[in-house]
């Protein structure tokens, strides 16, 4: 009798809304970062599409250094970094730059795939209708070059998301720090993190079906 | 700005960082490895098997790809650890990385095997060949070229990833220079070289997949 | 010798062979004409087991196909098969492409693989592309490579289904002159074909099969000559 009561005694209900104060938290900075990421991911992928070979030769190195480091190692650097040149930034700013800029190096190789999927001749046709550079842009490039790379993001996007919890390090409490912190308490590994586990999947799971049907849909 | 940079003593440990950058390596290598093959029956599980056999390769897949990697690690760290099992810091990480690899390669190979028409398995047995000595000579090496691409990225992801050993206290790269950085409290100069180091990493990785590549890929 | 008995087939509810007979006996070059869907490569699937059947029997040199002990990957090492679709393994050089089951099925060394292969390819004219890869070959020398490749597994009966159908026009020649090679030197070989100057001048005899049965079999001179069958008559003034 007791130990099926001891299962629960040391989780309570005061600490399921201390995960769900943390799951908003995974999804404040996680949906900053996404926003934030993507636009200036798109500008990057244009500037890396039109600047051609200076681009390549300048801002493409830069981004590819946030993809062949660790973000841990990125988090863990920028928070270090930024007093030393006079910034005091809490981890929640730290964490939000960081995954901002992780989120745009990931986001412009996808846009300007986007771009380049836009053929040149079906741009040539728009052009010689009459149309601006930015008609073009926008009334042609965008809606082909968006369908094109829709899921790609997607899966940028879901990514940043889980490596959200990486934040953790600077010790900002996001959902799974949270799981880390009552583990230590309650000593319920298991309940906890299939609790926090679920959370991350019934967010990723649902989002990554529906862009595969889209991708599957769009290619027929 | 009145902050003194102090390399030297990166500069005294970087032997110890370059070994460790080279258990990162390994550990990386290994999970890859294994997930390689594991990758492969889970595929073949999800496209042939019977349903339970379907149920458990999906089960893993989504598991793999839909949670944060850190939740991976911990999850054999100390999740395993309300079932008595304490597995050491090594074998944390090294599972974690081969359960992710894993089911991303699954996937990958599931398209791969889907790419190859079905009737290079006809055209093989028709020259007397048993359906395992087709899919070793004829499907496996055709998938593996399709493949190669995103295997590539998934062995880069598999360093960055070690990363994270860091945290269940695995001493490999990242492992190693938070111990130095706390020691000596230069933690900018410590991680700006462990950062370099990666980069190295990823770079001979990728040059190698690519020379790699040539010799492999006649065709 | 390949002996067809009372054979049936069904896909689902279509009932595709309806009762086929049929002796190919050494030596012979039998050509398998028909209209598209009237069972002639389904026919051809049955005898070396890529489709399975609903009742009769077929043997090959007196072994039962469909038996349940029958060893078919000893028995496929008999009927070489060259399909519509090349099917080249784009992976291998020709030479590899051929020498890959005598190694590892006929259990060759590596040299003899070698030896048989370079000439077999000698053999259908590719001497010189022994290390090309497929992709860099014509539809016309992938389909040799293929014929040399079933060749290489030294089979008693070559089984073909519609080996020029996928080719451009200006290749089939080169590949109907390959077959009508090998049927100058004795091979056995069903040939399921809409190239009918070739059932014609190189076959000994010739099936017209019809909605799944052979409406008639005869010498090429019968058939396209003076046919019994009024269908038979029907169909060939229609292809020619």
């Amino acid at each position: 009798m007791e130990s099926s009561l001891n299962f629960f005694t040391g989780f309570k209900f005061q600490d399921l809304l201390f995960l769900g104060e943390a799951a908003v938290r995974t999804l404040l900075i996680s949906g900053i970062s996404i926003a934030a990421g993507t636009v200036l991911g798109v500008l990057f992928g244009w500037l890396l599409y039109e600047g051609r070979i200076f681009a390549s030769a300048t801002l493409a190195p830069v981004l590819d250094v946030f993809r062949s480091i660790p973000l841990i190692i990125q988090l863990v650097l920028f928070y270090n970094f930024a007093p030393i040149i006079g910034l005091s930034l809490d981890p929640f700013a730290c964490g939000t730059i960081v995954l901002t800029v992780y989120t745009a190096a990931l986001a412009a190789n996808v846009a300007r795939g986007g771009i380049e999927a836009v053929a040149i001749p079906l741009r040539r046709a728009s052009r010689s209708l009459g149309m601006t550079y930015w008609q073009d842009m926008i009334y042609v490039v965008a809606p082909i070059g968006i369908r094109a790379i829709f899921p790609a993001w997607v899966g940028v996007a879901l990514g940043v998301m889980k490596d959200s919890a990486l934040v953790s390090v600077l010790g900002y409490i996001e959902l799974l720090k949270a799981s880390q912190i009552l583990i230590t308490r309650t000593q319920e590994p298991f309940l906890i993190l299939a609790v926090a586990g679920a959370f991350y999947f019934a967010l990723s799971f649902p989002v990554a079906r529906f862009a595969d049907r889209l991708e599957q849909r769009w290619s027929q | 700005m009145d902050y003194n940079f102090h390399w030297r003593p990166v500069f005294r440990d970087l032997p110890e960082l370059i070994e460790a950058g080279l258990v990162t390596l390994q550990v990386a290598v290994l999970s890859m490895l294994i997930g390689i093959v594991v990758g492969i029956v889970l595929a073949i599980m999800r496209m042939k098997g019977t349903a339970p056999a379907r149920w458990v390769a999906v089960a893993w897949i989504e598991l793999a790809r839909n949670t944060p990697a850190l939740f991976q690690l911990f999850f054999f760290g100390f999740g395993l650890g309300a079932f008595g099992l304490h597995l050491s810091p090594f074998f944390i990480v090294l599972s974690g990385l081969t359960f992710n690899n894993a089911g991303y390669l699954a996937e990958n190979f599931r398209g791969g095997f889907q790419a190859i028409p079905e009737t290079q398995m006809r055209a093989a047995r028709c020259l007397g060949m048993t359906a395992t000595q087709a899919y070793v000579r004829i499907i496996i090496p055709q998938v593996f070229r399709i493949v190669y691409h995103p295997m590539t990225n998934q062995m880069v992801w598999a360093v960055l990833m070690s990363s994270l050993g860091m945290l269940v206290g695995f001493r490999e790269l990242s492992g190693e220079t938070q111990f130095f950085a706390s020691r000596t409290f230069r933690i900018f100069e410590y991680f700006a070289v462990t950062a370099v180091i990666y980069y190295v990493i990823v770079k001979l990785i990728l040059g190698f997949s690519r020379v790699l590549a040539m010799r492999l890929f006649r065709y | 010798m390949i002996i067809v008995k009372e054979l049936h087939k069904y896909f689902k509810d279509l009932h595709v062979l309806r009762g086929i007979d049929l002796v190919v006996e050494k030596g012979v070059v039998l050509s398998i004409v028909g209209a598209s869907g009237s069972g002639k490569s389904t026919l051809l699937y049955c005898i070396n087991a890529l489709e399975s059947i609903d009742s009769g029997s077929i043997t090959v040199d007196g072994e039962d196909v469909h038996a349940k002990g029958t060893d078919i990957n000893l028995l496929r090492r008999k009927l070489g098969m060259v399909f519509q679709q090349w099917n080249s393994f784009p992976h291998l050089t020709a030479l590899e492409n051929v020498a890959l089951s005598p190694r590892i099925v006929r259990k060759l060394s590596r040299a003899e693989a070698r030896d048989v292969a370079a000439r077999r390819l000698e053999h259908v004219g590719l001497g010189d592309k022994l290390n090309s890869f497929p992709n860099a070959l014509s539809g016309g020398q992938q389909q040799r490579l293929a014929i040399a490749r079933a060749l290489a597994m030294e089979p008693s009966y070559m089984l073909f289904d519609e080996a020029t159908s996928a080719l451009d026009p200006e290749l089939v020649g080169e590949v109907l002159d390959t077959m009508r090679l090998l049927a100058e030197e004795g091979m056995t070989m069903i040939c399921v074909t809409h190239e009918m100057g070739f059932a014609r001048d190189v076959s000994d005899r010739v099936a017209y099969v019809h909605d799944g049965t052979i409406e008639e079999i005869g010498p090429p001179e019968q058939i396209f000559g003076e046919p019994n069958s009024e269908k038979t008559r029907r169909f060939l003034s229609k292809v020619r």
